[in-house]
C-alpha cells in the first residue's frame, strides 16, 4: 500500500516505464518520482530519450510497460489494465501542461483566444473566467499587450510566452516543458528562461528538458541524466554539476561547459 | 419591336429563372459543403474499413461527368424505388457531387496540416470532435479558399446542365424564350450576364473573406 500512497502524493510517479520504437528500446526501466513543486531536469544527449520520456508523461506517446500517475491518477489505463477511454485519458491529460520547442500555437486564434481555447472548449469554463485567468497569465509572461495579436506577428519568444500562459491556462499539476529554447535566436532565449524562472520561484511543479546548463542548475530541485533510454545519474544541481559521479557525465558536462557562441 | 425588347418584355421569366438558379445554388453549395466536411471528418477515422470507401466514393464522383450523376439521381432512382423530382434531383447531385470535390480539396490540405499542432490540442486535453470542429476545420477551410473559391464557380455553372434534365432554371428560362422567339443569341447573351453577375459576387465575396485570412498569416490578398 506505501506504493500507491506515494503515488498520491507525488505530482508525478513513473514506475518501470519503458518504452521501444520498431525493436529498438528508447526507454529502459525509468523510474521517476516528481513532488509538488519540484522542478525536475531532464539532461541527455541527443537521441537518449529525453523527449519520449516527456510525451510518455501526457500519454503522447504510448509506453510499452509501467505505469505513470499524475497527481495520484493513473494515465492511458486504468489500474486493472482496461484501457482508457479517450475521454477520460483527455481528461487526465488536461492535469498536465505541454510546452513544445516549435511552441504550436494555433494560427488561426489570436494571442487570447489561444490561451482560452482548452479552459473554454475541453474545461468548460465559462468565457469570462477564462478571459479573466488569461489576462493574468498574460500579464505573468509579459505578453498582456499583444493579446489581440495573430502568432504569424510575433517573434519566436513571444510564441513561446504565449504557449507557456496557454499550458498554465489548464491549470495543471505539472507543466513539461521539452526544449523550450532550443528553436529560439540566442538573443530571445533569456526572456523565455526568465519566465520559466519566475514559475519555478512561484512553486510551479515542472520537468523540463534542456540543454541550457547554468540554467539547469539555477531552478532545477533534482537534475536527471538519461542515457541510452536508462537513467544513470540523479542528484540535486550542486552535486550533479559539481561532482558527477560517472564518467559519461562529467564528459557530457566538459563538452557543455564551452560558453556557447552567443 | 427589337429582339431585345421582346427578352424586356419577358423579364419576369428570366427573373424567375435567376432565383431559381440562386436557389438551387444555393442549396447545393451549402449540401455539398456539409457533405466535403463531413467526408474529412470521417477520412479523420484512421480505420480502414471506412476510408477506403470513402476513398472510392470520392474519386468515383470526380471521374463522373456531372450529367450522368444528374441523370442517374432522376432517371435511375426511380427504379430503385426512390422518386425525386427534378429540382431535388439536381439539388442533389449538385451537393454530392461537388460534396466529393470539396472534401478532395480538404483531403489536399490536411495532409499538409502541422502535426504538431494536434500534439498540442491533444496535450490540452482535446478529443477528436473538438479538435476538428474548433481547430483542424477552420484551418483548413482559411487556407483552401481559393481553391474553394473555384470550386463553388464550377458548381455554378453546372446547375446549367439541370435544363436537361427539366429543371427550370435560368439556362432553362433563355432556352424556352430562344426558342419561342428564335433569337437565340440575344437570350444566351441575358444569360451570361446573370451567371457572370452571381460569379464577380462571390469572387467579391471569397476575396473579402482573404483578408479574414491574411491577417492569420494564411495566405496574401
Ligand atoms: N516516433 C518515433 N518512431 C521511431 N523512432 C523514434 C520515434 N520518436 C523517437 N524515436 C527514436 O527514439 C530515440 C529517442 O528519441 P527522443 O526524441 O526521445 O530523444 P531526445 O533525447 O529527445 O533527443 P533530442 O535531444 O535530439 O531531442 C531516438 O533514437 C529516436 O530516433
Ligand atoms: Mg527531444
Amino acid at each position: 500500500m506505501s506504493e500507491a500512497n506515494t503515488s498520491e502524493m507525488a505530482a508525478v510517479s513513473i514506475r518501470h516505464l519503458s518504452k521501444s520504437f520498431d525493436d529498438v528500446e528508447v526507454l529502459r526501466d525509468v523510474e521517476l518520482e516528481v513532488k509538488t513543486g519540484e522542478v525536475v531536469t531532464i539532461i541527455g544527449s541527443s537521441g537518449s530519450g529525453k523527449s519520449t520520456l516527456l510525451r510518455c508523461i501526457n500519454w503522447l506517446e504510448k509506453p510499452d510497460r509501467g505505469s505513470i500517475h499524475i497527481a495520484g491518477q493513473r494515465i492511458g489505463v486504468h489500474e486493472d489494465g482496461r484501457p482508457m477511454p479517450v475521454r477520460e485519458l483527455a481528461k487526465v491529460r488536461a492535469k498536465t501542461g505541454m510546452v513544445f520547442q516549435g511552441f504550436n500555437l494555433w494560427p488561426h486564434l489570436n494571442v487570447l483566444h489561444n490561451v482560452t481555447e482548452a479552459p473554454i472548449h475541453v474545461q468548460g469554463a465559462s468565457k469570462r473566467e477564462a478571459e479573466e485567468r488569461a489576462m493574468a497569465l498574460l500579464e505573468k509572461v509579459g505578453m498582456v499587450d499583444k493579446r489581440d495579436s495573430y502568432p504569424n506577428t510575433l517573434s519566436g519568444g513571444q510564441k513561446q510566452r504565449v504557449a507557456i500562459a496557454r499550458a498554465l491556462a489548464m491549470q495543471p499539476e505539472v507543466m513539461l516543458f521539452d526544449e523550450p529554447t532550443s528553436a529560439l535566436d540566442p538573443e530571445l532565449v533569456g526572456e523565455v528562461l526568465a519566465v520559466i524562472k519566475d514559475l519555478s520561484a512561484e512553486g510551479y511543479t515542472m520537468v523540463m528538458v534542456t540543454h541550457e546548463m547554468a540554467f539547469a542548475r539555477a531552478v532545477s530541485d533534482q537534475v536527471v541524466f538519461l542515457e541510452k533510454g536508462l537513467i544513470i545519474e540523479r542528484a540535486d544541481p550542486e552535486t550533479f554539476f559539481t561532482t558527477p559521479k560517472t564518467d559519461r557525465v562529467r564528459k557530457f558536462l566538459e563538452n557543455h561547459d564551452t560558453p556557447s557562441p552567443a | 419591336m427589337s429582339n431585345w425588347e421582346i427578352l424586356w418584355d419577358e423579364r419576369a421569366q428570366f427573373w424567375s429563372g435567376f432565383l431559381s438558379t440562386l436557389e438551387i445554388f444555393g442549396l447545393s453549395i451549402v449540401g455539398a459543403f456539409v457533405i466535403g466536411c463531413g467526408l474529412l471528418y470521417l477520412l479523420e477515422e484512421s480505420r480502414k474499413r471506412l476510408t477506403i470507401p470513402l476513398r472510392i466514393f470520392i474519386d468515383a464522383m470526380r471521374m463522373l461527368p456531372f450529367l450522368i450523376l444528374a441523370y442517374l439521381l432522376y432517371y435511375g432512382l426511380p427504379s430503385v424505388g426512390i422518386r425525386l423530382d427534378a429540382w431535388w434531383s439536381g439539388v442533389g447531385a449538385l451537393a454530392v457531387y461537388h460534396g466529393a470535390y470539396f472534401a478532395e480539396i480538404f483531403r489536399g490540405n490536411r495532409l499538409t496540416f502541422p502535426p504538431g499542432q494536434i500534439e498540442a490540442a491533444k496535450a490540452h486535453g482535446f478529443t477528436k470532435g473538438k479538435m476538428f470542429f474548433r481547430l483542424l476545420l477552420p484551418q483548413i477551410i482559411m487556407q483552401t479558399r481559393q481553391l474553394l473559391g473555384n470550386q463553388l464557380i464550377y458548381a455554378l455553372k453546372d446547375t446549367a446542365f439541370l435544363v436537361i434534365i427539366t429543371v427550370s432554371e435560368l439556362t432553362a428560362a433563355a432556352n424556352s424564350l430562344s426558342s419561342t422567339y428564335f433569337i437565340p443569341t440575344e437570350a444566351f447573351i441575358v444569360v451570361i450576364g446573370f451567371y457572370w453577375a452571381i460569379s464577380v459576387t462571390m469572387e467579391i465575396i471569397i476575396k473579402q473573406c482573404g483578408r479574414f485570412s491574411a491577417k492569420r498569416g494564411f495566405d496574401n490578398v
